[in-house]
């Protein structure tokens, strides 16, 4: 199947939301929530490369690949931000130079 | 211009834009909101890339859960976030300099690479155009990809209990109902025979 969208137009949307991705997590390093955001940018930029792959190479596997990263970030987001509230209830702040309890 | 291109660009101008606003805006709550902008034109690019399914599971799981438990913590959480913004320009020069040449990168190998035609359809599960997209994922999502399939349940389950167990607490001085105790309870421990003497009271 040709589409009409070309695989560059796909890949170029993807790296550039990948970069907004790692460019907010650089921007906003100290707010640990717009951090967990830029990395589920990062993941749908990756996904969309994914499908823009399955559709020109007309294979599935990519579909299917999409929607186990999917899973994962699902439960990457559900963990993190678990994380974060019970840092926020033991610390009373979610400022990222305050992690250091880890450090011994 | 054909109408899927321009429905292309239309997504992808919004996504870009609203993910520039995620990492720039203000507020958090702006930001959790432009992440769920940025998730549904998203699911347009894929449903314009014929992957209806994960279109839909796009919206589903992460605008209907994923989006509402940014912003429930959001929300929750009592955080002063323009005290966490700053020093933010400070991060500004070396983060436009990583993110440009990361950019400039990602974008010469997509330019220089290049699709032979005859590599479509190659693949390991070339897409029956007579089967729809859904129909053709369950068909192999079942039986290929059982173990796979099986795993990111357990992922899901394992994440499900961790977030429980982070975030269950007991409240000292709460009074609970603790069945054990109730079950043990016999005569001896609840029943008390006192002799009152007339007049006297207790």
């Amino acid at each position: 199947m040709t589409s009409v969208i070309g695989l560059g137009h796909f890949l170029t949307v993807a790296a550039i939301l990948f970069t907004i991705g790692v460019f907010g997590i650089f921007l906003n390093r100290k707010n640990i929530i717009i951090i967990l955001m830029s990395v589920e940018l990062i993941l749908l930029a990756v996904n969309i490369n994914l499908v823009a792959f399955s559709l020109h190479l007309n294979d599935l596997v990519g579909q299917v690949f999409a929607l186990l990263i999917l899973t994962v970030a699902a439960a990457e987001a559900a963990i993190g931000l678990a994380i974060l509230v019970i840092f926020f209830r033991n610390r009373g702040s979610i400022a990222v130079d305050d992690v250091n309890t880890m450090r011994g | 211009m054909t109408l899927p291109l321009f429905f292309f660009y239309l997504f992808s101008a919004v996504v870009i834009a609203s993910a520039l606003m995620v990492i720039a805006s203000r507020n958090a709550v702006h930001s959790v909101l432009f992440l769920i902008l940025a998730f549904v034109n998203a699911a347009g690019i894929f449903m314009l890339a014929g992957a209806e399914f994960l279109a839909l599971i796009l919206i589903v799981v992460y605008v209907g859960a994923v989006a509402v438990l940014f912003l429930f913590v959001v929300m929750m959480l009592d955080v002063d976030f323009g005290q966490l913004r700053r020093g933010m320009l400070q991060f500004m020069p070396v983060g436009a300099l990583v993110g440009i040449v990361l950019l400039l990168e990602l974008l010469m190998v997509a330019g220089a690479s290049y699709l032979v035609p005859e590599a479509a359809g190659t693949g390991a599960l070339p897409i029956d155009q007579t089967v729809d997209n859904t129909r053709a994922l369950g068909l192999v999502l079942y039986t290929r990809y059982i173990y796979l399939f099986q795993a990111s349940g357990l992922i899901l389950l394992v994440a499900m209990i961790g977030a429980i167990v982070l975030t269950l607490r007991h409240k000292p001085g709460v009074k609970r109902q603790d069945i054990g105790k109730q079950v043990a309870r016999d005569k001896q421990s609840g029943l008390e025979i006192v002799k009152v003497q007339s007049g006297k009271g207790l």
